[in-house]
């Protein structure tokens, strides 16, 4: 049976920080259509500064996801933050004291992660927000092991999930957050929370794949 | 970008640095680097505090001071702080009775005020907020929740702080900055757009030779792109919506015209002549008329026109001494 190393938190953490820096301006830019173009600052800042305080450390993954979380909580303030950081921290609560992973602790840590994401938020699926990413992307996983899919193909559901989930969006007229005072202006443009909500979905399939290869090799 | 900056990720605590040396009978420093409170508040009172994203100024540390807020929360630019901020700025008020936050409606403002009073409660801390619904372009009346806050925002808190100065519960302070923001009407038009240092590029565009009516702080658009003809015509674009918002005839108001940052007070005076053309023609009395920079979006060129609705309630609070970096009135 597949299962993840929960112990390599810092790892996984890592590549989160990558793919965000890394599209720094890319966010930015999908933001300033019809936000303000502060999404790609807001988060690489938060990002990086998460990077900086687990470097070199040996964590538990719910230890750097509760890391990031209340980095982002305490770091970069916007709608970001407390969306995002209680996205995380409802992961990291999930997985508390596990060093291992099965494709269902996996899907039960989005679903913890969302639930907490709704309790700050009254942001729902189709307000062109990162729950129109976040919610078919755990519904896709789900769906998956429900078929008996194992666990690489769920996390492939996942990221397809993700990615339709974020192109949606482009269709969407916003209903929270600063586009929404857009109505149907916004429409056309992608929402920049899905599509860093789908750069982070993707990136934590792929590396939770990679590791599940390597575990079986 | 033709900035006075350092590291653009820094211009925010960089700019704070300038505040504190400049006006140290203003601003003191906290225990956390994005709140400053003003040193002179008496603590028996009920606090006052504000905050919101930066880029802004003299919004919203310059209206800390004497009859208006005793301490500010201070986000990234265009970006709400955080929560760990509002609360420490709770922390910093007067508290003893209470503590009214009095800010703007925006997502990001809305869920860290709201994790911050969840967090004050904690403490034993009562806090009550008003949220500044003002711009007329963000919605119609009838969806008046859905609205941003604008520079109607400045009303609400000299209405608040003076209110909390003269004594008066936290209830009441609430009541009437509610009252205060509830009589405002405001809308904004912007000449050119803005850029955030850390962005490096401008964050939207408006063609030379036209004019967005009603475009946000942030550089939200706006209900109308329009050419760019003469003052007289900006006034008149200006005033149409803001003055069938509210039934303002036959009443007294109070003006405040904003620039936006980047635009002359010049201009804005021969905007105003023109403003107060039509206010007079709409039977619509000026008790008092503020202009200068007093809410802006970085280096937008543009304007705000807020009218307020007076009655003998909000005159005396309006008109109330007051010191502090944005207002200072005997």
């Amino acid at each position: 049976m597949h299962v993840l190393d929960a112990t390599q938190g810092r790892e996984i953490l890592e590549e989160l920080v990558e793919v965000i820096v890394d599209n720094r301006q890319y966010l930015s830019d999908v933001d300033g259509a019809i936000g303000d173009g502060d999404h790609g600052i807001n988060m690489a800042k938060g990002f990086r500064l998460c990077g900086e305080s687990i470097a070199g450390q040996s964590l538990s993954l719910s230890k750097a996801l509760g890391t990031l979380a209340t980095t982002l909580m305490g770091s970069i303030g916007g709608s970001m933050g407390p969306l995002y950081g209680s996205l995380f921290m409802g992961m990291a609560k999930s997985i508390k004291d596990k060093d291992s992973l099965d494709a269902k602790d996996f899907g039960d840590m989005l679903a913890d992660g969302r639930e907490a994401l709704e309790q700050i938020s009254d942001a729902k699926v189709g307000d062109k927000c990162l729950l129109d990413t976040l919610v078919p992307a755990i519904d896709g996983y789900r769906h998956a092991l429900d078929a008996g899919e194992d666990f690489p193909q769920a996390l492939q559901a996942l990221r397809n999930g993700a990615q339709q989930g974020r192109d949606s969006t482009l269709d969407l007229e916003a209903k929270i957050g600063r586009a929404a005072r857009l109505g149907e202006r916004s429409c056309g443009h992608l929402d920049a929370g899905a599509v860093s909500c789908c750069l982070l979905l993707t990136r934590l399939a792929d590396s939770t794949e990679r590791r599940l290869e390597k575990a079986a090799a | 970008m033709q900035r006075i900056i350092n590291d653009p990720d820094n211009v925010v605590d960089d700019a704070i640095k300038g505040y504190l040396r400049a006006s140290p009978s203003l601003f003191a420093a906290t225990d956390h680097p994005r709140v400053l409170k003003y040193p002179g508040s008496p603590s028996d009172k009920v606090g006052i505090v504000t905050g919101g994203g930066s880029g802004h100024e003299p919004a919203f540390l310059g209206y800390i001071g004497d009859g208006l807020c005793d301490a500010v929360a201070i986000g990234e630019i265009f970006s709400s702080p955080t929560a760990d901020a509002f609360l420490e700025a709770f922390r910093c008020a007067p508290h003893g009775q209470g503590v009214a936050c009095l800010y703007g409606n925006y997502a990001g403002d809305n869920m860290n005020v709201k994790m911050a009073r969840q967090m004050a409660e904690m403490e034993d801390i009562e806090v009550k907020t008003v949220i500044a619904r003002d711009d007329v372009a963000s919605a119609p009346a009838s969806e008046r929740d859905k609205r941003r806050g604008v520079a109607g925002e400045v009303m609400m808190w000299k209405i608040g702080g003076a209110a909390a100065a003269r004594g008066d519960s936290l209830d009441e302070v609430i009541r009437l900055a509610q009252k205060a923001v509830d009589a405002c009407s405001s809308i904004g038009v912007g000449l050119s757009s803005c850029t955030i240092p850390a962005n490096g590029k401008p964050n939207f565009s408006i063609e030379p030779g036209h004019m967005e009516l009603g475009i946000g702080h942030h550089g939200e658009p706006g209900i109308e792109v329009a050419p760019l003809t003469s003052a007289e015509a900006i006034a008149a674009a200006m005033c149409d919506p803001v003055l069938a918002d509210q039934d303002f005839a036959g009443s007294e108001v109070a003006v405040l015209i904003s620039g936006l940052g980047a635009t002359p007070v010049m201009e804005l005076n021969i905007l105003y002549a023109h403003i107060a053309e039509r206010l007079e023609a709409a039977d619509i009395r000026v008790h008092r008329t503020d202009i200068g920079n007093y809410f802006t979006s970085l280096e937008m060129m543009g304007a705000t026109l807020t009218l307020m609705k007076l009655d003998d309630e909000l005159k005396p609070l309006l008109d109330a001494p007051a010191r502090s970096l944005a207002i200072t009135q005997r």
